[in-house]
């Protein structure tokens, strides 16, 4: 497994396509261990900023192109994961975790879940960001449990792996 | 209701593993149906095919030695040979064509040309944002919408490998089908399968064999004319959602309550109506959320409604007789082969899975992570 500190998966440091023009900033917040989401201001009210994944030469909502960017909290819960078994390529060990994540800004990302046992992962459990670094100096975040799990978030036999 | 344009011509090219060039396996597909519908190559004036190269209509035209009026390569994985009934439809119903072939054909098992990791263009986002973590493309998503499934609703996987158990029976009546001859599935078999992508193994998944087929359309006018009954093409949707594994807020609910409902609403019936549903199974989740998509359950009711026996030979509820992508074939894309077998059941043709007295059929396909739809509904006179 990897170290608590979520900062050095074992081994996970794939290659990673160069930025463009529109996902540029988002990567090189990454270099700081930040995570950030797009945000239109336009488009923003209430108590959140209306956030985008990935980001994008436009607001989905409203068209503009005037984006911003804001930090995440880097908190969210699990939407839904599931353990591979069978890399897609030589440079992954198996098994580990994919994940949908919903962060606390209501955006979900893809990523993987790290410092549990695989099979331990459910539904809604809290995680928090961490980071896998790359050799070019952008980092991939990574989540890790964020609390521990409350009784609503307990395991459900049915989506327990391999029963 | 009718389209006034009908399905007149079907086939399968050879199956399994093959050890023939994709061109070569088209060709088969689109010889034997039209010789099915009495039509020669010289009749062909629109082709709509995928997956040949990156110019598929063309090349394929080209290599058929024709120049047609009107093609059709959109790519949008396994459901675009749905999508293709209705684009034909409409071109013949416009007089811009008058005999489509839509075909598709492949020889991944044979060329072993299948990735788990699917195939993701660098300058896309899911090439930053996605694919670096390691998802199976598109395994992994459909092991996530699974997931989110049987916590939603408090299912267990044991009635959901019921999908792969039922198409395995109507493989076992299906001489052409790659599992014939293997013996039946039990749920237990499906559970202890080898994990890929939890809670899916591999025998939950589909398939990775050669193959394909082609269908032959023109008006229903001609169609009359010819040797086949006719297979009206009664109605048609699509819907088209994602590509991240990130856009869809809900994994449980997908597009084809949005194709379904077009679909059924241009051709005048219900699901209750329907005799025999060909619906794609790239996965056994897909089927559970497709039919609840289309409307022939409920939201999370789909498992109880595929269980006892329904969607088995001889079941009231008949469902991917072929065997499906699970047991039959899959080609890496489907959605032809859904058209075929229910042609083949509405002309009365199926042999010992036939279902007595088929009028209505569905078939609807799914392409890539559960982000393209397309339904189509076929009738033959009752």
């Amino acid at each position: 497994m990897t170290g608590l500190d979520g900062t050095k998966p074992d081994g996970f440091k794939p290659d990673v396509p160069a930025p463009d023009e529109i996902t540029g900033p988002w990567w090189d917040a990454t270099r700081e261990h930040r995570l950030v989401l797009q945000t239109c201001p336009s488009c923003a009210g209430g108590d959140q900023p209306a956030a985008q994944h990935p980001p994008r030469a436009l607001c989905i909502r409203c068209g503009s192109a005037e984006l911003g960017w804001a930090d995440a909290a880097g908190t969210g819960v699990v939407d839904a994961c599931t353990v591979v078994h069978r890399a897609p390529r030589p440079d992954l060990a198996v098994p580990y975790v994919i994940a949908r994540v919903r962060l606390d800004e209501g955006v979900v990302l893809l990523t993987r879940l790290q410092d549990r046992e695989p099979g331990e992962w459910r539904i809604g459990d809290p995680v928090r960001v961490a980071w896998a670094d790359l050799d070019d100096g952008r980092a991939l975040p990574v989540f890790v449990p964020g609390a521990a799990p409350s009784p609503a978030t307990a395991p459900s036999p049915e989506t327990k792996e391999g029963n | 209701m009718s389209t006034g344009v009908a399905i007149v011509g079907a086939a399968e090219c050879d199956l399994g593993v093959t050890n023939r060039s994709i061109l070569g396996l088209q060709a088969q597909a689109v010889s034997r149906a039209l010789a099915d519908a009495g039509l020669t190559l010289r009749d062909v004036d629109g082709i709509a095919t995928t997956g040949v190269a990156r110019f598929s209509a063309t090349q394929l035209a080209d290599y058929f030695g024709i120049e047609p009026r009107w093609t059709d390569s959109t790519y949008a994985g396994g459901s675009v040979y749905e999508m293709f009934v209705a684009r034909a439809a409409q071109a013949i119903q416009a007089g811009q064509a008058e005999t489509v072939v839509i075909t598709f054909a492949s020889n991944q098992r044979s060329a072993r040309s299948r990735s788990l990791g699917g195939v993701v263009e660098d300058h896309t986002p899911e090439a930053q944002f996605e694919t670096p973590y390691g998802p199976l493309f598109p395994l992994s998503y459909y092991a996530m919408a699974a997931q989110q499934y049987l916590h939603k609703y408090g299912k267990t996987r044991e009635q959901l490998a019921e999908i792969a158990v039922a198409a395995r029976e109507w493989a076992l009546l299906n001489p052409a089908a790659f599992r014939y001859g293997k013996g039946p599935l039990t749920a237990a078999d499906v559970l202890g399968a080898p994990m890929i992508s939890s809670p899916l193994t591999a025998l939950d998944s589909c398939l990775v064999t050669d193959g394909g087929g082609a269908v032959v359309l023109t008006s229903l006018e001609r169609a009359r004319d010819l040797r086949r009954t006719p297979v009206e093409v009664l109605g048609y949707g699509e819907r088209t959602t994602n590509t991240s594994m990130t856009a869809v807020p809900d994994l449980t609910v997908t597009g084809a309550a949005g194709s379904g409902a077009d679909a059924f609403a241009r051709a005048g019936v219900t699901p209750a109506d329907i005799d025999v549903v060909q619906v794609y199974d790239s996965f056994t989740i897909t089927v559970a959320l497709t039919l609840e998509g289309l409307g022939f359950c409920g939201e999370g009711e789909a498992l109880d409604r595929i269980a006892g026996g329904r969607i088995r030979p001889g079941g009231d509820f008949p469902l991917n007789t072929s065997g499906g992508g699970l047991s039959y074939c899959h080609p890496g894309q489907f959605g032809i082969l859904l058209l075929v077998e229910a042609v083949r059941q509405l002309r009365g043709e199926a042999g010992d899975r036939q279902v007595p007295g088929a009028r209505l059929a569905v078939a609807h396909g799914t392409g890539g992570i559960l982000s393209t739809h397309a339904t189509v509904v076929l009738g033959v006179d009752g």
